[in-house]
């Protein structure tokens, strides 16, 4: 899937996969893709909610590995 | 400035002595509602983290000021951060240290009583997730029943107790929890036994527990006797200890009786439940005093944290052990199960050694409640 923009959050522990998201999401344009790449299990079920309750739209989820890939359409 | 931290041993004891506390949870909803810190003092607020990252204004006037406030969220981290902005807000706050896994992970030992001939009986208390553990010491030796993954607590605790562990018993193959059982023999050369029936694809050596089994531990020969009592899973098998404890594993609760349909089918196995609790625990004494693998509500712990009732109260109170009609307790255990203990399938893989998840992943593998009765 096409991005607009990847975020590496790999490593990063709860709360900081959202928080960065969060902040890439502010600079973005809406309708726009951001890829995110994360470790923390915990990021799937909170990328999820987060992504609900701010409007946006989390278009698909993949897991390789240890990584975890979440594409959010900007709302 | 730094935040407090509260230990799940500390929010353990406040749960046991019914005091007062109010939780802010900062799990998302749907975490939130699968599972949290339970107890009969505790009022609660669900606000995820990532609603809270702009400012905790909204959440402090719903914060009340007469009691303890404790943030809680999956792992620490978020809770930490959430404590922090309400200090800065003014407001007194803790965060749970290690967060909802140092919950599930947290076992209090509770002393039961004293064996006849000179011993000591304690269960472990495991009461994020409902978990019962037991261990009978006497004159240095000990048996451990339905031992958790957190090992060392039980070693450590044998230890201060100058104990060596000889037996290592599960009631049944456990499919909400990982059991520590075979890694504690390993690690004291005890002997392991399970179930035969069980056991059946299990990948390692075990000692078979069958009907009528006595083992003896310590010089005064605390005797520890094998009851089959299938209908949870068909190999699930009973302990008297000593004449005076019925160790009933997910048979019977306090509250409740054991679920057949997670290692085959309800149908199946649901004559054979009624047959355990019906006919073989009717014929027992009433003064054994029962002490189930599981608790499912709080109300079920005594005033002093443990969980254990008379049998005879047990046939008066317990609504499992009161229904008459065959039809109406194979509809009730059958019908309108709650939800499967999350990731069971892999629990049960891992109890049979067919897996070995790393640390983290096992962990993850238990979050939840336990879910192994039906009421």
């Amino acid at each position: 899937m096409n991005a607009d923009k990847v975020l590496d959050a790999k490593g990063l522990a709860c709360p900081m996969p959202i928080v960065k998201t969060r902040k890439e999401m502010k600079d973005m344009e809406s309708g726009q893709i951001l890829e995110i790449l994360a470790t923390d299990k915990g990021a799937k079920a909170d990328m999820t909610a987060w992504a609900k309750s701010g409007g946006h739209e989390l278009l698909e989820t993949q897991e390789e590995g240890d990584v975890l890939r979440f594409w959010i359409k900007k709302g | 400035m730094t935040v407090k931290a509260m230990t799940a041993k500390e929010v353990a004891r406040k749960v046991i002595d019914n005091e007062p506390l109010f939780i802010l949870d900062v799990r998302n909803g749907d975490a939130f509602a699968d599972w949290k810190i339970e107890g009969g003092n505790i009022q609660y607020l669900n606000t995820p983290y990532f609603d809270l990252l702009d400012g905790v204004e909204e959440v402090v006037s719903e914060l009340p000021k007469d009691r303890d406030i404790l943030v809680v969220c999956a792992k620490e981290g978020s809770s930490v951060m959430v404590a922090e902005m309400l200090d800065e807000e003014g407001v007194d706050a803790a965060y749970l240290e290690g967060g909802m896994k140092a919950w599930s992970e947290h076992l209090e030992p509770v002393k039961v009583g004293d064996l006849k001939n000179g011993g000591e009986l304690y269960q472990f208390v495991r009461i994020g997730k409902g978990c019962l553990s037991y261990m009978a010491i006497s004159d240095g030796e000990a048996a451990i029943i339905d031992a958790t993954r957190m090992t060392d607590i039980f070693l450590d605790f044998a230890q201060e107790k100058g104990a060596e562990t000889k037996h290592v018993f599960d009631t049944h193959l456990h499919a909400d929890h990982i059991s520590g059982g075979r890694q504690i023999a390993e690690a004291t050369g005890a002997t392991y036994y399970l179930p035969p029936a069980d056991a059946e694809e299990v990948v390692f050596d075990y000692a078979e527990l069958a009907d009528g089994l006595e083992v003896a531990i310590g010089d005064a020969k605390i005797k520890i006797e094998a009851l089959y009592s299938p209908g949870h899973t068909i190999g699930s098998t009973s302990f008297i200890v000593d004449d005076q404890y019925l160790m009933t594993g997910d048979i019977l609760f306090i509250d409740s009786i054991g679920r057949p349909d997670l290692a085959g089918l309800a149908e199946d196995w649901v004559g054979d439940l009624r047959e355990s609790l019906y006919s073989r625990y009717a014929e027992l004494a009433d003064e054994l005093i029962v002490l189930p693998a599981h608790f499912m509500i709080m109300d079920e712990l005594n005033a002093d944290g443990s969980v254990a009732k008379k049998l005879g109260d047990l046939f008066k109170e317990n609504h499992g052990l009161n229904i008459e009609d065959e039809q109406e307790f194979r509809d009730m255990v059958t019908k309108n199960l709650p939800p499967q203990p999350n990731a069971y399938q892999d629990i049960r893989s891992t109890n049979m050694g067919k897996i070995t998840p790393d640390e983290e992943v096992q962990r993850e593998m238990e979050i939840g409640p336990n879910r192994c009765a039906v009421r």
